[in-house]
């Protein structure tokens, strides 16, 4: 990554006045990136950045209330910082905020499909536009544009929404597809079809809770409806029915604030397409209320708020 | 009642204290004739109810969910029925991505002196879910089954 020298002299001169600044750093292999906590000046030269910094970092801040804490973001993961900051779930000042521009990461889903085969990675080279893994003596060789997360290619926000220091030029975003295809051509399936089809798909959820611990809007923590007992939304049984409703449950308590950084759909371990709840929810966010959550964090979100004329609902008369 | 038995579809009612619910007390004491399809669950105001209920009846096996609250402006505690009314509004356009009819679920406004009103909304929803028919089953064992499975097991 271009930038990657220039944002680690940025996070030196500020890391004296900060307790952590949470960055990425390699992984158990040349595939993966991890999230790192710099603490001390010679954590710096570990930090990388670039197409594996898959993680959306925000997702520590609210734990980390009461510290100095400077994070690195890209483009989505500021959207969910500026998310944060509007609900009062973390303060202004006590967060230092690293901007770059970002050319997009890897799902690791789509280069696990693409190989078929998840051994031990030699080697990985990334040089215009096209990933050369190492694989068991093997090399294979993938288009970058094959193997990039769905998100980036309808990414409006590469830059940093919001930052304390910017590294590098800001670029602008290389929008490919209009809409959502995959929602699209989900909303022509007929009723009988979807529900089949969530059904196949939450019955293969184990419950971990991936997604939930993922998300950075999921603030609740221990006091998760999934865990409560009073109400008791959920039993403990293995169904379908429970499964499929902490789902609507996320999609619910994110419902004008969801910031579709993909987090939900990345950690799970089954790869149950649940961004697809999350922009069905946010589409109707935009069109009823001309609302999109993580842009400005002075707004109010459009649950929380209300007119004595809607615009866009009509009222039911019947 | 055996009479009715299998022509009858499961539709759950959620009514504000204050207007619907007198609404529907208008009309049985005005005796108009009504559907008895319909179940009612008294909550203090459209704006108490979590669209979650609503969508927790429908997963549990629900055929409709009928919500109905104080007309805006009129609402008791003088805006929950404002809040209510975009939470439902999103609930109402989100349901078709689950596969499931949007019209299983409609809400509504209804007074306590609309006894009249209540008749034709409860009349004209539970035509509307009987069109529909019955709300398609969540597939897969049922608790007792679990159980038995896991009897086996052991």
């Amino acid at each position: 990554m271009k930038y990657q020298q220039e944002l680690k002299d940025s996070i030196r001169k500020a890391l004296p006045g900060l307790d952590v600044v949470i960055a990425w750093s390699a992984g158990y292999d040349p595939l993966h990136a991890t999230p790192h906590f710099i603490r001390r000046e010679e954590d710096i030269d570990r930090l990388e950045i670039g197409p594996f910094s898959v993680h959306n970092l925000a997702t520590y801040l609210p734990g980390l209330r009461g510290k100095k804490v400077g994070i690195v973001v890209k483009g989505c993961d500021s959207r969910s910082v500026i998310e944060l900051l509007q609900e009062n779930l973390i303060n202004r000042e006590e967060v230092t905020i690293f901007g770059f521009p970002c050319t997009g990461v890897v799902d690791q889903t789509k280069i696990r499909k693409a190989l078929g085969h998840t051994g031990k990675v030699d080697f990985c080279q990334i040089a215009s536009q096209t990933v050369v893994i190492g694989l068991g003596g093997e090399e294979h060789k993938l288009r970058l544009s094959k193997v990039l997360a769905d998100k980036c290619f309808s990414c409006q926000y590469p830059n940093a929404l919001i930052s304390d220091h910017f590294v590098g030029e800001k670029i602008s975003p290389s929008v490919q597809t209009e809409g959502d295809d995959d929602l699209e051509a989900f909303e022509k399936m007929p009723m009988d079809e979807r529900f089949a089809f969530w059904q196949k798909e939450m019955d293969r959820c184990i419950r971990c809770y991936a997604c939930r611990n993922a998300c950075p809007m999921c603030v609740c923590r221990d006091h998760c409806l999934a865990e409560s007992r009073d109400p008791h939304w959920l039993s403990q049984e293995d169904s379908v029915r429970d499964k499929w409703m902490f789902q609507l449950i996320h999609a619910y308590h994110l419902a004008g604030r969801c910031t579709e950084c993909g987090e939900c759909q990345r950690a799970c371990p089954m790869d149950i397409p649940l961004l697809l709840l999350k922009k069905k929810m946010n589409k109707e966010i935009k069109e009823l209320f001309q609302y999109e959550a993580g842009v400005d964090p002075e707004a109010t979100p459009p649950l929380l708020s209300f007119k004595m004329e809607e615009e866009n609902i009509n009222e039911r008369e019947w | 009642m055996p009479v009715l038995k299998g022509k009858e579809l499961r539709i759950v009612g959620f009514l504000c204290n204050w207007c619907s619910y007198g609404g529907a007390d208008t009309a049985g004491v005005g005796r108009f004739n009504q559907p008895t399809d319909l179940r009612i669950i008294r909550v203090p105001c459209s704006g108490r109810i979590d669209p979650l209920f609503i969508m927790k009846t429908l997963l549990n096996g629900a055929d409709g969910v009928l919500v109905s609250g104080c007309h805006p402006r009129d609402c008791h505690y003088a805006e929950g029925n404002f809040y209510a009314r975009r939470r439902l509004e999103v609930l109402h356009r989100f349901l078709p991505i689950l596969g499931i009819e949007p019209g299983r679920f409609e809400y509504t406004w209804v007074s306590a002196s609309e006894g009249q009103r209540w008749q034709q909304v409860v009349t004209r929803f539970t035509e509307q879910i009987h069109k529909l028919g019955p709300a398609p089953k969540i597939a897969g064992p049922a608790a007792s089954e679990t159980l038995r499975q896991m009897e086996a097991a052991l």
